[in-house]
Formats: structure tokens, C-alpha cells, sequence
């Protein structure tokens, strides 16, 4: 099999969070990483912080279907890690130039900006069931996050049947729709 | 139609539950009622948004086992490695030399702060942020337009620096950070009008690290009345504050509490707060709740987050005594009103504003 179509099945792996596939893309990648963030001031907790960072955008694209990265993986990942650290280092104001490394680097700033919008959304999301308080929070969980039925619900959740349980749920995603767009339409 | 019942059929129309019948029907009123085109497009918004939720957890949740695991194998490092921790330790040693030739030559810590964020920087890891900040090209562009607009020569066309400052005596005297004229050969004032004005440095105190400055500027009126007085004691844990100052062209607003009774390294001279600053906020008073000021943004810890410093307000009383001895003809006289109290917090800042400027100098 060649190069490329081995990566191709890495990223299909991944969009189905499978962890062989996610550990073996930690090893064949993580040293380089925690070398660059190492040489380029940084730790060996922030080193951890931005290939899991990394990781989450091969994974938002992975998922979105463009499993084509039009280089190796391993140029992909030094990419993304290189610029989110760039970012980070602009944030802390600790920015001084970066080591000459011998890597070879791609562009990647749109998908970095699409990685950003991702972020913002999950972090909407999360408010928003952070707010809708019990026992919505953990019904919906259930439901759309565990994807259980209706009728394990209405039993974990001590509801007297299924229909119970469901229109609770209706109830709660009532609650949750208003949250989420009163936070989303803000911050658009 | 009922909202739930009107939640419940769009989820069904969704995933595809419904008869071919009541399909075409329901498709029937969505083109009739645009309110329910718009909740079927919101619901599909919002399950998507919620099953990419679901999935970004999940897969959060398994790199976090992984990396568990990786770090358990022995292939993660967690701890700081050896490049990082030889770094640690000299700076460690470093600090505690400087620490003990302070409190011999009788030097608080802020001092300490000063070096040892000098020594950093050299090896790249700057603990302590002072707030002045650089000024960039687009801001000296804004400078050079308005001074081309307001047909004012005096001013210096290229500052490098810019800080906040805050009257304390009407006529002219404004107190601000000595890391800030520190770094100034010529200083002007600027209020929220944009109309700015040259200034001297009369005293600088490294130790507290606060400095007067005096308007020199014979354009400058004497203001009357200054809406706040200056907290002579120290303030309580929690205590709400306030702040304004320039990190940018314009006055910026950020709010607070006090997290600290000491600043950095338990420097009593100084409170740690909570709020937001960057670069430029150097200088700016920090005000409680009935508009004292308690205190003067200094510096931020530049690894934590969050982490600021402020000059206790107390200490502006000892300089003002210290400048007393220096010259009996400097008369200055702090304010001691309350004219901020009880005002909702819109007020207090409006009020607040003029007597606020930015500092600028190269």
C-alpha cells in the first residue's frame, strides 16, 4: 500500500475515534513535536497542550470528509503545531523568533481559522448545557451525546415510562435551542 | 401550534419518521409559515451542532487515554525536562542572591521583579510583564494624522511608548508608573479628548515603582474638584474594583476584584487584582466601588493568567511627602472627594474619564 493511501486510512480511523490509530499517530509524531516546542521556549506541558490541539484539527477534518492533506501527515501535524504554538507564544508575549528547523511547513491558516469557529461553537454548546441545569443536562447527554433510547432513559432516569421521559426531553431541548442561540447569535 | 408538540414533529420530519402523508403536509406549512421554515432550520442547526458536540467529546475523551496511557509507557514525558529544568534552577538561584542583596541594601521586592525580568528576558522566559506598551506604526500614523488635524507642532511625531497616568492634583500633577518615564526622554500627556499636552517627571520611585509627573504646558487649565479621593488603607480580599487606561488609542474599561492582599513574590507594597489589562495599561488607577482610587496597575504576570499587579494606593501619600522635601514650592494637594459614590458604574466612568491620560514618549 502506498504512503498516501495508508494516511488516507489513518484519517478514516480517526473520524471514527479509533484509538489504535490515534495512538499510533502520538508516536510516530510526538517526539518531533515536543522537540520543536522544547527548542522554541516552551515546556513539556504546553508541548502535550498543542499536539492535543493538533490532533483536534485532523480530527475536525478528518470528520468534515477532506481526508486529502496534499502533503505527509507528518508535514500536516509540524504545520498546525508550529502555528498554534506561534500563537500561543503571541498571547503570552514571549515571542521571540523561532529556531531554524530543518521540517518542512504548509499553509494552513484557513483550516486553522476554521479549527477556531469549531472551538467557539463547542465552547457555545457547552455553556448552553452547562446552563440548562438537571435533570436536562444529563437527559439530553443521554440521549444526543450517549445516544441511548428512550426506554433505558426513562428507566435510568426513574421516568414512569418512555413518553414521560420524551416529552421531558422535548421540554429540555425547548430550553437548550433558546440558550444556545441567544449565545450563538451574540457572538456571530 | 404548541412549542414542544412543534419541536417534537420538526425532530421527527428530520430523522425521517414520517409517513409519506404527513410529510408532504408538513412541507405544505413550512413554505406557508416562514416562523416554522425557520425552526426547522434552527433544529437542524442545533442537532447538528450537537451531535459534532458529542462526537469533538468523545474523541477528546479517548486522546486524553491515550495520552494517559502514553505518559504511564514511559513515551510522554509529564515532568519538565532536562533542557527546561536546568533553566529553573539557575533562575531559582538567581532570585534568591538578588533577594538577599535587596533586603540588605533595604529594597522591596518590586526591585527584585525589575532584575529578575531583565535577567529573563535574556533566556526568553519573562515572569513579569510591564504594561507599558510599544507603540506600533498604525498608532504613531494616528498620532502624526491628529496632530496634522488639531495644527499642533510640539509634539514629538514618534513616540515609542504608551502608558495611563491619572491626576492627582488639579493643577497639572498626574501619577503613573516610574518603569514608564523611566524609558521616556521627552513625555506628553494626552486626556480623552485628544488634546495633549508636555510633561515633566518631578519624582520617580523605583521601589513602588510609581512616579509624578507635572503638566508644564502652558496650554493647560487648572481642572477644579476631582470626583475621587485616594484610599489611604488597605483593601479587603474580593473587594470590587475597577480600571481605565490606554492599551490602545483609546480610554479601554475593565473590571475586577482584589485576589491578593501582596503583589508579586508577597511585596506588601502592592495588591494582586484580577481584571483584564495588556500593554499600555501601565499606570492606570484601579478604583473601588465608591470610586476610591486603591491603586495603580503596574505589571502582570506573564505566564498565568489573570495574575495582576497593582501599587497600593498609600504609597502615592509617601511620595508626595518624599516630593515635599525634595521642593517646598510644589504645593500638591490630593483630592479628597466623593463625588463618585453612589453613581451606577456608567457614571462613575464617564465622570472618570477626563482626568484620565495616556502617557506617551519615546
Amino acid at each position: 500500500m502506498s504512503n498516501f493511501e495508508e494516511e488516507k486510512q489513518l484519517l478514516e480511523g480517526l473520524a471514527l475515534n479509533d484509538r489504535a490509530v490515534i495512538e499510533g499517530i502520538y508516536r510516530d509524531n510526538y517526539p518531533m513535536i515536543q522537540a520543536f516546542i522544547l527548542n522554541n521556549n516552551g515546556n513539556a506541558d504546553e508541548a502535550r497542550d498543542i499536539f492535543q490541539e493538533a490532533m483536534i484539527v485532523l480530527f475536525e477534518k478528518a470528520v468534515s470528509g477532506s481526508l486529502e492533506l496534499h502533503c505527509q501527515l507528518k508535514t500536516y501535524i509540524y504545520s498546525v503545531c508550529r502555528r498554534l504554538w506561534l500563537k500561543r507564544l503571541q498571547q503570552m508575549q514571549r515571542l521571540s523568533s523561532l529556531a531554524e528547523n530543518s521540517e518542512e511547513s504548509v499553509p494552513v491558516e484557513e483550516e486553522l481559522e476554521l479549527h477556531e469557529k469549531h472551538n467557539t461553537d463547542y465552547l457555545i454548546m457547552e455553556t448552553a448545557l452547562g446552563k440548562i441545569g438537571e435533570p436536562c443536562k444529563s437527559l439530553l447527554d443521554a440521549y444526543y451525546i450517549q445516544k441511548k433510547n428512550m426506554q433505558e432513559i426513562a428507566a435510568d432516569f426513574g421516568y414512569t415510562n418512555a413518553d414521560n421521559a420524551k416529552t421531558q426531553k422535548y421540554k429540555c431541548l425547548v430550553r437548550l435551542r433558546k440558550l444556545f442561540f441567544a449565545q450563538y447569535k451574540n457572538g456571530q | 401550534m404548541d412549542e414542544i408538540l412543534l419541536i417534537e414533529t420538526v425532530e421527527r420530519y428530520l430523522k425521517g419518521e414520517m409517513t409519506l402523508q404527513e410529510k408532504t403536509f408538513f412541507e405544505e406549512i413550512r413554505k406557508k409559515d416562514p416562523s416554522i421554515d425557520q425552526m426547522v432550520v434552527e433544529q437542524t442547526f442545533l442537532l447538528h451542532e450537537l451531535d459534532k458536540h458529542a462526537d469533538i467529546k468523545a474523541y477528546k475523551h479517548s486522546l486524553y487515554e491515550v495520552e494517559s496511557k502514553l505518559i504511564e509507557d514511559g513515551f510522554i514525558s509529564k515532568t519538565p525536562l532536562k533542557g527546561k529544568a536546568k533553566v529553573v534552577f539557575l533562575w531559582k538561584k538567581y532570585k534568591r542572591n538578588i533577594a538577599v542583596a535587596a533586603s540588605i541594601a533595604g529594597v522591596v521586592s518590586l526591585v527584585t521583579t525589575g532584575l529578575i525580568s531583565t535577567y529573563n528576558s535574556k533566556v526568553g522566559n519573562k515572569d513579569i510583564t510591564y504594561l507599558y506598551a510599544k507603540m506600533k506604526d498604525t498608532d504613531k500614523k494616528v498620532a502624526e494624522l491628529k496632530d496634522s488635524l488639531t495644527q499642533r507642532t510640539k509634539r514629538n511625531p514618534n513616540p515609542d511608548f504608551r502608558a495611563t497616568g491619572f491626576l492627582i492634583d488639579g493643577k497639572g500633577f498626574i501619577v503613573t508608573n516610574a518603569h514608564v518615564v523611566n524609558r521616556m526622554r521627552t513625555i506628553y500627556v494626552e486626556n480623552n479628548k485628544g488634546v495633549y499636552f508636555t510633561a515633566v517627571t518631578i519624582y520617580s520611585d523605583p521601589v513602588t515603582d510609581l512616579a509624578i509627573l507635572q503638566i508644564n504646558d502652558t496650554a493647560y487649565k487648572t481642572v477644579y474638584n476631582l470626583p475621587y479621593s485616594i484610599n489611604k488603607t488597605n483593601s479587603d480580599l474580593g473587594e470590587q474594583i475597577f480600571t481605565m487606561g490606554y492599551p490602545r488609542n483609546e480610554i479601554v474599561y475593565g473590571e475586577g476584584y482584589v485576589s491578593a492582599k501582596s503583589g508579586n513574590e508577597g511585596d506588601s507594597t502592592a495588591y494582586q487584582v484580577s481584571v483584564s489589562v495588556n500593554p499600555g495599561n501601565s499606570g492606570g488607577p484601579v478604583l473601588n466601588k465608591n470610586g476610591e482610587i486603591i491603586g495603580i496597575i503596574t505589571s502582570k504576570n506573564s505566564i498565568a493568567d489573570g495574575v495582576v499587579f497593582a501599587a497600593k494606593s498609600k504609597n502615592i501619600f509617601k511620595l508626595i511627602d518624599a516630593v515635599k522635601k525634595d521642593s517646598d514650592s510644589l504645593n500638591i494637594k490630593l483630592p479628597n472627594n466623593a463625588g463618585l459614590k453612589g453613581l451606577d458604574r456608567v457614571q462613575q466612568v464617564k465622570k472618570m474619564e477626563e482626568y484620565v491620560f495616556m502617557v506617551v514618549g519615546n
